[in-house]
């Protein structure tokens, strides 16, 4: 179990979970400070993709407390988490997150369009966006004609075009190769570092949570933040 | 790393001052551990004694005798065969954290806290590498990449350890 820290934006404490007769998470917790990156890792199966979502407000777990900002996650009504989700935090996962129909800038430029923002203002922040990730040149592309990691680049820009305070990464170098993994994690932090967006970095791969500050390992539903273990 | 073979290897695009391959030699592969002069000079002297080098030419400063060194037809051939010989692969069986691992288990200790205190600290190397990484040149980044990859396995190897360490504890305390 986490213990509350000071100046956390985000922590969780005593986290429990069932899916019927599966324990997912059995006590886990975290805290996240302003423009910190914490990876999550741990085996499969272990809990911490649940672990993220309860964070994210996206599931709720059955017991325990989530606290954002001074307000607890469990306690807001869905439409109040909905609008937390869009508005404050961002997210990034294994593959499968971008709208086929539309082109790469119109994806990005999504999360704006759905907050109201107009359209040629909302691709003109998108495009700065696609420019920090070096994805400009995609603009007119649909996902379906880009790789992989120039995909998941573009994710990481409308993950992070509304200046979310956090970003939610799920495994999200999980379907490339090293180089292009490589490069989306330097993108990824360097962006969210310079936007001063926290990261909470779902893991199981070594190489990819060396770009966190710090790591938690979450088994059998269980989490340890590994900074008070040494 | 063979040093000898290394600054044999460098000698093949011309013969150069024990000076100049030390600065050769640090710029290319040196980045944490520059050589000694003592190291270069010995070195130079063994493949002298060999047949691997010659001396050709001396010149003479104010301190002592600058010898400069070419590589004969005989060091070329050792070049080759070293470069060609594919080096041992370290299994490392029996590891100092093995020991650890076992001898926590013997003495009733929490052997899972020796892998998740070790796990930490070898993510903290490689959180130092990739940042490194990160600010290097290409050279930089090859070298860092080698010694991520060595220590991801090890970090493997300490999960695995950690998945099994009920059926390892039945198995030594038997």
């Amino acid at each position: 179990m986490t213990a509350p820290v000071p100046g956390a934006l985000l922590t969780a404490e005593n986290l429990r979970k069932t899916y019927g007769p599966t324990v997912a998470l059995d006590g886990a917790g975290l805290s996240l400070h302003p423009g910190e990156i914490v990876a999550v890792m741990g085996p499969s199966g272990s809990g911490k993709s649940t672990l993220l979502h309860c964070l994210a407000g996206i599931v709720t777990p059955d017991s325990g407390s989530i606290t954002y900002d001074g307000h607890e996650l469990t306690a807001m009504s869905d439409s109040r988490r909905s609008a937390l989700r869009r508005s404050e935090f961002g997210f990034v996962f294994q593959f499968g997150q971008l709208v086929p129909e539309l082109t790469c800038v119109e994806n990005v430029a999504l999360p704006l369009r759905l907050n109201g923002t107009p359209r040629k203002e909302a691709e003109r922040t998108a495009l700065a966006w696609m420019e920090r990730l070096e994805v400009a040149d995609l603009r007119g592309k649909r996902p379906g004609e880009v790789s992989g990691g120039q995909g998941q680049r573009v994710a990481v820009a409308r993950a992070l075009v509304t200046g979310p305070r956090v970003l939610f990464a799920d495994e999200p170098t999980g379907a490339l190769d090293s180089l292009n993994g490589e490069r989306v994690m330097e993108l990824l932090t360097e962006a969210a570092r310079s936007s001063n967006a926290a990261v909470v970095l779902v893991t199981h791969e070594a190489r990819v949570a060396a770009y966190s500050d710090r790591e938690i390992v979450v088994r059998d539903g269980k989490s340890r933040d590994m900074e008070r273990a040494v | 790393m063979s040093i000898g073979h290394t600054l044999l290897g460098l000698l093949e695009s011309g013969p150069r001052h024990g000076y100049d391959l030390k600065r050769v030699f640090d710029e290319k592969f040196g980045h944490d551990r520059p050589l000694h002069y003592g190291q270069v000079y010995s070195t130079m002297s063994r493949l002298l004694k060999n047949g691997l080098v010659v001396v050709d030419g001396i010149e003479a400063g104010d301190g002592p005798e600058r010898k400069r060194y070419a590589i004969t037809e005989a060091g070329i051939t050792d070049v080759e065969r070293w470069l060609t010989t594919p080096e041992k692969p370290e299994p490392y069986l029996q590891s100092t954290l093995y020991t650890k691992v076992v001898l926590a288990l013997l003495t009733h200790r929490n052997a899972a806290d020796v892998l998740d205190i070790q796990r930490a600290e070898h993510l903290r190397s490689m959180r130092i590498l990739t940042d490194r990484k990160r600010k290097g040149d290409l050279a930089d980044q090859l070298i860092c990449d080698h010694a991520l990859f060595h220590l991801e396995a090890d970090l493997r190897w300490l999960e695995l350890t950690a998945a099994r360490l009920d059926r390892l504890r039945e198995a030594v305390t038997r």
